[in-house]
């Protein structure tokens, strides 16, 4: 029997059967796992508000430990893996407590349920996503971990008949000193899981850690290089076909005729399905389902938003911050300030839709009968992809089986289940099961994008040139507002104020404030960095004309007005000292900083850029310093920042949907381009160690890198960007 | 029509389209899905396999094209001496971090060093810039090759 289904079983029989200890402890409960062996129970908190509001008040556990009487431990994730390296770091949080070797620990997806494993940062959604996981995860798996160890600590000793304390845990048994006996934890599991949940145990010291903190190899590695890691797209159940699917060009269009004698006459192609506003070419391979496809004559109904464009979307943004908006926070008296003072600083701003481009295409495989449906997947929402499939597929919930799978490439795509309906539908007309592939054109014309922003800023500066007044007002979608609507309250919410607010700078007058409005027939969603991707573009590049207003440099500015952020500080700091800050550079170099709290991390870059007289710009080395507390893997914090360095770079210099006639323009990887190999800059990252507790690490390279390339352009050529992505057209001739 | 390929050594008899790309046999007919699909076009390098050991995109190569071309693919590059080399770097460098992009990635610098054992940063630019990565994993595919590199110099 496959172990999760084993798990899930066990994990509900617990819930229900479990003496809940009523206190603010992670473990909840400890019982006996299917099997036997010990089975804890535990849930991920951080104490936020956003944990608050997705309180229910009861104590279920949301995610397992199972010790079998083999002496295996596994661990029950609620996290998915796409790349960040938390199939890595979370076990490693479990072992460093449990005194067992990282090897010893096997991971299983966690199922389908939201009640089981809602992420509390979040608002209880079973997501992975935010850059949370290990900030939710910190001290509960290190608590699970101890809590285990003591458990079984004490069943040896009784077996013994000695004192648990002559007792010690290593690698994954207990060795009682004096006398040289040891006993595994397999052997110990079951007596171990009678016992009573100990009263207290103590966390292992920081300079105790031995895995925590050093560089651990990833352990989802090896079937990433030999070919065997099984992605969503790689699933084969017995007897599936292929499809592949044209839906409208024109968001929100229909399909008026079809005619599909051609495509049903390509070999291979066993049918043609034709929904609403899309049509599928089912086959048994890929190749004639391509083939199939254009060979379909489809007139479309274009509906309602068929002359919609770009230029018409952002001038209502720019229209709507002609007036006030709400008020995301406010600070002294902006308005006095500004109208007291001899000159401001003025700008607008404008970010572009984005879209995701993960490497693996969107795909969903789906067997539907009459009394039930596999769901073959990577999703970062299980428990939101198995609704949405129950749904469209009209069955109850627990006639979904919902599997997921290694993600390949996530950066917010996968917190979407359109692609499973949109799955779901075709499947209802095909019998047995069949694998939906979306061609590169499908998945960029009709992802949901990264929302458009437009931003108007205004300040003064007093007479030592430090800001006085900091205006900032801006328009566009909230992504919140249609992913998690409880979260949307009084026209604001969490994510798209995030990086605009808070500022880390001494701002004794600040405004900000936002205006929500949705692109018609245009969806926007979550994209790598969220809200920060758009927010400290627009901040750090301002607060770096601030610099140049008040003739003063870029480090020592920022510096200048961080007394209340020595974290901060320090790697602004750091950044500036490892990039060389204030060294010579040959005409048409110049070194960009961005200065960031997002994420619960502190972050500085410095980006060293390169324009040529036809404009374009290379990004030649980033210097990255960052303060994200305890570190878990500095190995994958570094390729975190690598990687996310490189995903905002394609962004800064390249990234833009644009819409005419109510359709994407770009479709493939020629017209929406992505940083090559042969474009990327080295990129160095510098960790401050302390013990404080960790911040997210999977975003925050993304929004630090844009400003820093922006204002490095700037540097290298007194041409100020304020639109993205980077026009060489503007730069041409000015370095 | 019927075509007799040879993958991983190994010769298959599939009964498809003249037109039909490679890298759709591989995955739909032959169950090899080691070979990713990314862009259909040749854009991405995603689908990359050896021809007789050349790189070579299969989501654009057609199964009427192969003739007695060696395909090689993912699921036996370690077979030989510079995809070894090129997997071993690829570990000890922990390159991968999505990993859907991988499977090319390593087609494609085996490729290389099968026929430039040592490879310029110049030279690994021009034969790697065929395939994205969207993780960004390109510093640490750049240091991986030329560690494989000074493996092979070594000889271990």
């Amino acid at each position: 029997m496959a172990g999760k289904h084993c798990t899930a079983r066990s994990a509900e029989r617990l819930t229900s059967t479990c003496a809940v200890r009523v206190s603010r402890r992670s473990v909840l409960c400890a019982g006996v796992a299917f099997g036997g062996g010990l089975l804890l129970g535990l849930r991920l908190s951080l104490g936020t508000a956003a944990a608050a509001a997705a309180g229910t008040g009861d104590f279920a556990p949301d995610a397992y430990i199972r010790i079998g009487r083999d002496g295996r431990v596994a661990l029950v994730m609620p996290f998915v893996e796409m790349g960040q390296g938390t199939y890595t770091a979370i076990p490693m949080l479990i072992a460093e407590e449990l005194e067992v070797d990282l090897d010893q620990i096997r991971l299983e997806h966690a199922p389908a349920d939201e009640k089981l494993y809602g992420n509390p940062l979040l608002a209880g959604v079973q997501a992975t996503g935010g850059s949370t996981a290990i900030r939710a995860a910190w001290l509960p798996l290190r608590e699970a971990g101890a809590v285990a160890r003591t458990l079984l600590v004490s069943a040896a000793a009784a077996r013994w008949n000695v004192e648990p304390g002559a007792c010690r845990a290593r690698r994954g048994a207990v060795v009682h000193e004096p006398s040289g006996r040891s006993l595994g934890y397999g052997e110990l599991a079951a007596d171990a899981a009678r016992l009573p949940l100990p009263g207290k145990v103590a966390l292992k010291a920081p300079a105790e850690f031995r895995l925590i903190g050093t560089p651990v190899r990833r352990l989802d590695a090896p079937g990433k290089v030999d070919g065997t890691a099984v992605f969503g797209i790689d699933a084969r159940p017995a007897g599936v076909k292929i499809a592949t699917l044209a839906q409208s060009p024109v968001f929100g269009g229909r399909v008026k005729s079809l005619d599909d004698r051609a495509a049903r006459a390509v070999r291979g192609v066993r049918q043609v399905v034709r929904l609403d506003d899309a049509v599928a070419v089912v086959a048994d391979h890929m190749g004639a389902a391509l083939k199939g496809l254009a060979a379909l004559a489809i007139e479309w109904d274009e509906g309602p938003h068929a002359r919609l464009d770009s230029a018409a979307i952002l001038g209502e943004l720019e229209k709507a911050t002609d007036g006030p908006g709400t008020v995301a926070q406010t600070v002294g008296d902006v308005g006095a300030a500004l109208a007291g003072a001899a000159s401001r600083v003025e700008a607008t701003y404008q970010v572009p839709f984005l879209a995701h481009a993960t490497m693996e295409p969107m795909n969903c495989t789906v067997d539907l009968r009459e009394d039930g449906c596999d769901v073959w997947v990577g999703t970062q929402v299980p428990a939101r992809a198995q609704r949405a499939a129950a749904q469209a597929a009209g069955l109850p919930l627990d006639r979904v089986a919902l599997h997921n799978h290694l993600i390949g490439g996530g950066f917010g795509r996968r917190l979407e289940v359109d692609g499973i309906v949109r799955a779901v539908e075709i499947a209802r007309h095909v019998d047995g099961p069949v694998k939906v592939i979306w061609s590169r054109e499908e998945d960029i014309q009709h992802d949901l994008y990264r929302p458009v922003f437009f931003d108007r800023l205004s300040a003064c500066l007093g007479s030592d040139g430090r800001p006085l007044a900091w205006s900032h007002r801006f328009a566009g979608s909230s992504v919140i507002a249609r992913w998690l609507p409880q979260a949307f309250n009084d026209g604001l919410d969490p994510d798209t104020t995030d990086g605009a607010i808070d500022l880390l700078y001494a701002l004794p007058n600040l405004r900000v404030e936002y205006r929500r409005v949705e692109p018609p027939g245009v969806p926007t969603a979550f994209w790598r960095s969220v809200g920060p991707s758009h927010n400290v573009f627009v901040t750090e590049s301002f607060i770096d004309e601030l610099a140049a207003a008040a003739g003063q440099d870029p480090v020592a500015y920022r510096s200048a007005l961080l007394d209340q952020a020595p974290r901060a500080r320090a790697v602004l700091h750091l950044a500036a000292e490892k990039a060389g800050w204030g060294r010579p550079l040959p005409a048409g170099v110049g070194l960009g900083v961005s200065l960031q709290f997002v994420f619960a991390t502190y972050m500085a870059q410095v980006a060293e850029v390169e324009v040529s007289g036809d404009g374009s710009v290379r990004v030649r080395r980033v210097v990255c310093a960052l303060d994200c507390g305890s570190v878990v893997n500095p190995d994958t914090i570094e390729a975190q920042v690598q990687g996310a360095v490189v995903f905002g770079i394609t962004a800064a210099l390249y990234g833009e949907i644009t819409i005419e006639n109510g359709r994407v323009v770009q479709a493939n990887f020629d017209s929406y381009r992505m940083l090559r190999i042969d474009e990327a800059p080295s990129v160095e990252v510098h960790i401050v160690r302390n013990s404080e507790p960790p911040g997210g690490m999977g975003e925050p390279g993304t929004s630090a890198i844009m400003p820093a390339v922006a204002n490095a352009i700037f540097a290298a050529t007194g041409k100020r960007l304020r639109k993205l992505p980077v026009d060489p057209a503007a730069l041409k001739h000015s370095a | 029509m019927a075509y007799d390929i040879t993958v991983n050594g190994t010769t298959h008899h599939v009964d498809v389209d003249g037109d039909t790309p490679l890298l759709w046999v591989l995955r739909d007919v032959l169950a090899m899905t080691g070979t990713k699909f990314g862009c259909g076009a040749g854009l991405c390098g995603a689908c990359t396999v050896q021809l007789d050991g050349v790189a070579t995109r299969s989501c654009i190569t057609r199964v009427d094209s192969l003739g007695d071309a060696a395909v090689t693919t993912i699921e036996a590059v370690g077979a030989t001496a510079a995809g070894a080399s090129v997997q071993k770097a690829w570990l000890e460098g922990q390159v991968p971090q999505c990993g859907y992009c991988q499977s090319g990635q390593i087609m494609s610098a085996s490729a290389l060093l099968a026929r430039n054992p040592d490879p310029t940063d110049a030279e690994i630019d021009v034969a790697m810039a065929g395939n994205i990565c969207r993780c960004g994993t390109y510093p640490r595919i750049r240091a991986a090759i030329r560690a494989a590199a000074r493996s092979n110099a070594k000889g271990d």
